[in-house]
């Protein structure tokens, strides 16, 4: 498979500047589910890596646990250096069911983790306010969430996530839950946010296509347990036209070498 | 309820009731039933008095304390009851037991333990209401998302403030159900104590009514009664409606 399409994407090139290191990271479910198994990555600061594998190969439970909401069986995670012990404010989490308090309305919601934190209402109303017409839902901010359409409430999910100001953002399938089209449109305007944010993003996906197009550095894992099976770095131009990207003969090739790497375990 | 193709309100059915009370007071088959009209008319007699107001006032007073009491313990167990597994085992037994155990056999036992007084007639409301609220607070818990409290402690929640902020919220549709049930219940608590103490409250009231065959006036104090439980059930029920919307939608 490397050879097939070895000039459109690279093996990875060693990470000099990591936000998040994960070191011999192992995780035993009840004692006897193997999930992960001695996984070793790092993820480049200011970067988006995927983590893609087929269903069960503990591609969430590897987020969760950089996230610090699961202990891990054996190993440890560094974000900038320090190891993890639980949630932190330099990380911050975008769920695949949005997770929002359907008691609250957008502001509330948006400025949940700020209020967590202690900072005082009118000032973290601000901010959230700011967040909120960042991702396009100025005016919605009095609506509840099942007032919403699954998009607009996954725009709130990101805009809360962003309102903290974490270096870290660590999106669980973000976009599973929305439809095809809002799908798309979700993942240009996630570019254009890596392009503006400069934060680093680690974001779980099962679509093969969304990893390619989304990221500058893919850790692909085989099926449980949970093991790196490859890292690549696709070799993809992210500047201009956003279409453009799904046209480019690197895109195409990358999806269908993964593919094939995929389909192995599948059988 | 639709009669010869007209539509009849759920009312109708309790007009056609009383009528048939006042047709058979009227009739005086039995001492114990007088006519409805003088049973209403004693009604408006006796609330104003003094030994009603102040039967009222002690019954409520029980009554308001023994739920709060019933609140405020019930709803964080039920809490701790839906979110660890270790508690539910220890209490889950023994909520259930309670439930559907007849209290009104326990009330003596408080007696014993606490007297005549107003202190028993509380705990009796708070037997009576407690375990409803626990066993649906416990209930509403168990259907949050698991990712709600994710998102909490993802955001760093500590424990305390995700209690309140988020169990409480997320669970409120059935604490809500809860409450309104032990509400229900506690009436009939607070009724059976003071009849067992029988020296306070309404409970004089019957005793007293009720040995010297003053009719009227027993119909007509239970007639209260049953209008005050039935309104604070409605109350209740307003309230869960305000916020059902997202015990729907909830996740």
């Amino acid at each position: 498979m490397t050879a097939l399409a070895h000039q459109f994407f690279t093996e990875p090139s060693p990470v000099t500047d990591c936000a998040v290191s994960v070191r011999n990271v192992g995780k035993v479910y009840a004692g006897v589910v193997t999930a992960l198994e001695n996984i070793n990555v790092d993820f480049p600061r200011g970067q988006l890596t995927s983590l893609l594998g087929p269903s069960g190969c503990g591609k969430t439970t590897l987020l969760k646990i950089i996230a610090g909401l699961l202990p891990a069986t054996s190993g440890e995670v560094l974000v900038n250096d320090l190891p993890v012990a639980g949630p932190g404010p330099e990380r911050a989490f975008v769920f695949q069911d949005f997770a929002l308090m359907p008691w609250a309305n957008v502001l509330r919601n948006v400025a949940f983790g700020l209020e967590m934190r202690g900072i005082a209402k009118s000032e973290r109303e601000e901010i959230a306010r700011s967040h909120i017409a960042q991702v396009g839902l100025a005016g919605f901010e009095a609506r509840y969430p099942h007032e919403l359409s699954g998009g607009m409430r996954q725009r709130v999910g990101l805009a809360r996530a962003l309102a903290v100001n974490a270096d870290v953002l660590l999106m669980d399938e973000p976009f599973s839950a929305v439809d095809e089209q809002i799908r798309r449109k979700f993942q240009e305007d996630l570019l254009t946010l890596i392009a503006r944010e400069k934060r680093t993003f680690i974001f779980v996906t099962h679509s093969i296509e969304e990893a390619v197009y989304v990221s500058d550095r893919i850790v692909l894992l085989s099926a449980r347990p949970g093991r790196i099976a490859q890292i690549i770095e696709p070799a993809i131009e992210r500047g201009g036209d956003p279409d453009a990207i799904r046209r480019h003969p690197a895109y195409l090739d990358t999806v269908d070498a993964i593919w094939q790497s995929l389909k192995t375990y599948l059988e | 309820m639709i009669v010869f193709g007209h539509r009849i309100p759920m009312t109708g059915s309790l007009l056609l009731w009383a009528l048939l009370w006042e047709i058979v007071g009227q009739l005086k088959l039995t001492i114990l039933l007088p006519p409805l009209s003088r049973v209403v008319l004693r009604a408006f007699e006796i609330v104003p008095t003094e030994t009603f107001l102040s039967a009222f006032a002690v019954t409520a007073s029980a009554f308001v304390a023994g739920n709060l009491i019933a609140i405020l313990v019930g709803v964080p167990l039920g809490i701790l009851m839906g979110s660890s597994v270790v508690a539910d085992r220890i209490f889950l037994p023994w909520v259930n037991l309670f439930l559907s155990a007849p209290l009104t056999a326990l009330v003596p036992v408080i007696m014993v333990l606490f007297g005549l007084g107003q202190t028993t007639i509380i705990l009796t409301v708070v037997l009576f209401a407690i375990w409803i609220i626990v066993l649906d607070t416990r209930a509403g818990v168990r259907s949050i998302s698991p990712s709600l409290i994710e998102m909490a402690a993802s955001f760093g929640a500590g424990r305390w403030q995700t209690f309140r902020k988020i169990y409480v919220w997320a669970a409120l549709p059935e604490i809500l159900a809860g409450i309104r049930l032990g509400v229900i219940r506690s009436v009939k608590g607070v009724i059976i104590g003071q009849l067992l103490v029988s020296i306070v409250g309404f409970g004089a009231l019957f005793k007293l009514y009720g040995s010297r065959f003053l009719m009227e006036h027993f119909w007509a104090v239970l007639i209260v009664l049953f209008a005050l439980a039935f309104a604070l059930a409605e109350a209740f029920a307003w309230l869960e409606r305000r916020v059902e919307f997202y015990a729907a939608t909830r996740g």
